[in-house]
């Protein structure tokens, strides 16, 4: 079964009397329970195709299913709610709170659900996702107390405490040193393999995308064929 | 909430804004009513409560007699109004005379020689006395000869003697002087107020009037078994021949007319001396059993040219304390509204997170509004605090009165809670109107 699928998806940005088409007509599939690399050089239009999965923005034309619905005219307050509920984000530069223990970090996304949990319950559930990502030892530690390995892990944690469908991971790699850049990735294998989650990493980095076991190509707004595999990465 | 612990210091400088003002409100509030108070209290003094009832008109075979013509007023009708009068704070009956003072070698005619009671001292402010202390509702009572002089007095008559204990001559009754009034000085229309000697009313009527006007009345009451003119020479001779034992048992003379002056009474404050009148010209009509539709026995006079005088004052004051109190108010909202503004821009990354998970635009305006409104009140608690602290401050340190305003408190409070509102919805919508992309990307 799909778990997300663009159709034709095309974005333009108007940028006063300038019309710069950004995506040109994508389409692609991503089946659940699959571990995607997405992958392009920087200007090839990977950013806004990220933003567009990750319910951020919506295409101008075209069309976007989301775990069986179609989403591509929802509005900014449904786009939000989808996010909460389906879509869980890491990010290159961790974007955790500072000031703020990793507990309270990770619970962070709970308060925005739809239903009303109980403190006690939050920590709770925030806890074991600590648990799951092993800082469970580390949970009143504030982000500036913990190291970059350390800090994605909370935020990876923070990702996973609604249950999403999705995981969306934009460079999750690219603050850290190559030895815990494995870690993470090797994090990522087993929560797509043992849980069956779906992942797709944004990266630019062929390194990182040998982790995937599809790497999808954009290149100038468009999908570039070839899909499958690692020899073509060597002119990257 | 948490937002706001997390970064202790920024918090408290955007409250240090709403702090001040509420503190400004409350302490400007405190000291001004005290001023205005203190003030009110000194218009006060000058007799602006004062409220003046004299005899009325009497007509004699068609001829008016002019004001205090008749004798209908009596001391009676002082205590009735100070028991029965609800904006009435004192009363007092007043007995004019007039009389040559000589202490020694020294004479002086006064310019007011009054009798009256204790009363009196309250209804004109004047009950801290410079030396000594008032006579007694005793001495009026039992028509005792002790006086209490203006400071006037004591310059002309004892010089550089101190003067209580001493006893003065009027109409060759030796008064004892008991106290000295504090110097009031002249009053509005500048006449002397401290040419003054104050005796009991009993005293002055009948034993220095008395005198003077029905000489050889020798059929008094117990309190005065002998009549000084018994024991000197009365000052004048009379010119009708003295009657007989069995001519003065035939015509029994009445006695002890208890007439009064003048009643001087004291309204609770400038906004009830129309209701003490009101209260007064019902009460007297009724004791003194005038006829519905009949005119009255007695004129009460006000001092309306002061009245009005301390009225402006007191809006003066009101006036000045509330914009003074609204400035305030806006310059903390407008910090509020600033560091806000400020925080949304270093918040930016972090209102983009909370989109990117969930956050819908009413969770962030919610949010801000609510630290904005957190932060408002709490400013308000500490304000109020500061406030109360400066004013205790200037009491201990200047003196100055100070009056608790439990009213400046709620305004404040709500006030803070507005302000938090109003200057906080602006940043907090423009929190809400990020779009996540760029607030996530924002550096």
């Amino acid at each position: 079964m799909e778990l997300l699928e663009l159709r034709d998806v095309c974005k333009t940005y108007h940028l006063g009397e300038m019309d710069l088409q950004v995506l040109k007509g994508v389409t692609l599939s991503v089946a659940a329970g699959e571990l995607v690399a997405l992958m392009g050089a920087s200007g090839s239009g990977k950013s806004t195709l990220m933003n567009i999965l990750g319910c951020l923005d919506r295409p101008s034309s075209g069309e976007y299913w989301l775990d069986g619905q179609e989403i591509s005219g929802a509005s900014a307050n449904e786009r939000a709610r989808l996010r909460n509920r389906l879509i869980g984000f890491v990010f290159q530069s961790f974007n955790l709170l500072a000031r703020t223990s990793a507990l309270d970090n990770v619970c962070m996304p709970l308060t925005y659900g739809t239903e009303y949990i109980h403190e006690h319950e939050m920590r709770e559930h925030g806890t074991e996702m600590l648990r799951k990502v092993g800082l469970a030892e580390r949970m009143h530690h504030q982000p500036s107390q913990l190291s970059g390995g350390q800090q994605q892990r909370v935020a990876i944690a923070r990702s996973l405490i609604n249950r999403p469908r999705l995981l969306l991971a934009d460079e999750p790699t690219g603050n850290l040193d190559s030895r815990t850049s494995e870690e993470i990735l090797r994090m990522f294998r087993d929560l797509n393999e043992k849980e069956g989650l779906t992942i797709v990493l944004v990266t630019h980095d062929p390194e990182v995308a040998q982790h995937a076991n599809r790497t999808i190509r954009i290149r100038d707004g468009l999908i570039a064929h070839g899909v499958e595999t690692r020899a073509e990465d060597a002119h990257k | 909430m948490r937002a706001l612990r997390r970064n202790v210091m920024r918090a408290a400088l955007t409250t240090l804004g709403i702090v001040i003002g509420v503190a400004a409100v409350i302490a400007m509030m405190e000291i001004g009513n005290g001023s205005a108070l203190a003030i009110q209290h000194t218009i006060a003094t000058m007799g602006a409560y004062n409220l003046m009832i004299f005899p009325g008109n009497a007509l004699l075979a068609g001829i008016s007699t002019g004001t205090g013509g008749s004798m209908m007023l009596t001391p009676g009708d002082a205590e009735a109004i100070l028991t029965d009068c609800q904006s009435v704070t004192a009363a007092a009956p007043v007995v004019w005379a007039r009389a040559q003072a000589v202490y020694n070698n020294l004479n002086w005619q006064p310019g007011n020689l009054l009798g009256t009671t204790p009363s009196f001292l309250d209804v004109r402010d004047w009950s801290d006395m410079a030396q000594g202390n008032a006579f007694t509702d005793r001495d009026v009572r039992n028509c005792s000869k002790v006086c209490v002089i203006g400071k006037t007095i004591v310059r002309m008559l004892f010089q550089d003697e101190p003067p209580v204990g001493k006893e003065i001559r009027l109409m060759n009754v030796n008064f004892k002087v008991v106290g000295v009034l504090k110097a009031k000085g002249a009053n509005m229309m500048g006449s002397d107020q401290d040419d003054i000697i104050l005796a009991p009313w009993t005293t002055i009527k009948y034993r220095v009037s008395a005198v003077s006007s029905t000489a050889t009345t020798s059929t008094t009451t117990s309190t005065a078994s002998i009549l000084p003119s018994q024991v000197y020479p009365a000052a004048q001779a009379s010119p009708y021949p003295v009657p007989s034992a069995s001519q003065q048992s035939d015509t029994p003379q009445p006695v002890r007319f208890a007439n009064v002056n003048q009643i001087v009474v004291s309204a609770r404050s400038a906004g009830e001396v129309q209701s003490a009148i009101e209260e007064i010209t019902a009460l007297l009509r009724e004791r003194h059993h005038v006829q519905p539709g009949m005119p009255e026995d007695f004129t009460i006079r006000d001092m309306t040219e002061m009245v009005r005088t301390m009225s402006s004052t007191t809006e003066l004051m009101t006036t000045l304390l509330l914009i003074v109190a609204a400035i305030s108010l806006v310059v903390g909202g407008v910090g509020i509204m600033n560091i806000m503004l400020v925080s949304v821009t270093e918040r930016t990354r972090e209102i983009g997170l909370r989109m990117a998970v969930g956050a819908q635009s009413a969770d962030i305006l919610h949010q801000f509004l609510m630290e904005a409104i957190v932060l408002c009140l709490i400013g308000g608690a500490v304000g109020i605090g500061l406030g109360r602290a400066t004013s205790v401050l200037v009491r201990l340190i200047k003196h100055w009165p100070t009056v608790v305003s439990l009213g400046a408190i709620v305004v404040a409070v709500a006030v803070s809670a507005l302000v938090g509102v109003l200057f906080g919805f602006y940043p907090a919508w423009k929190a809400s109107r990020l779009d996540p992309i760029d607030a996530l990307r924002y550096e």
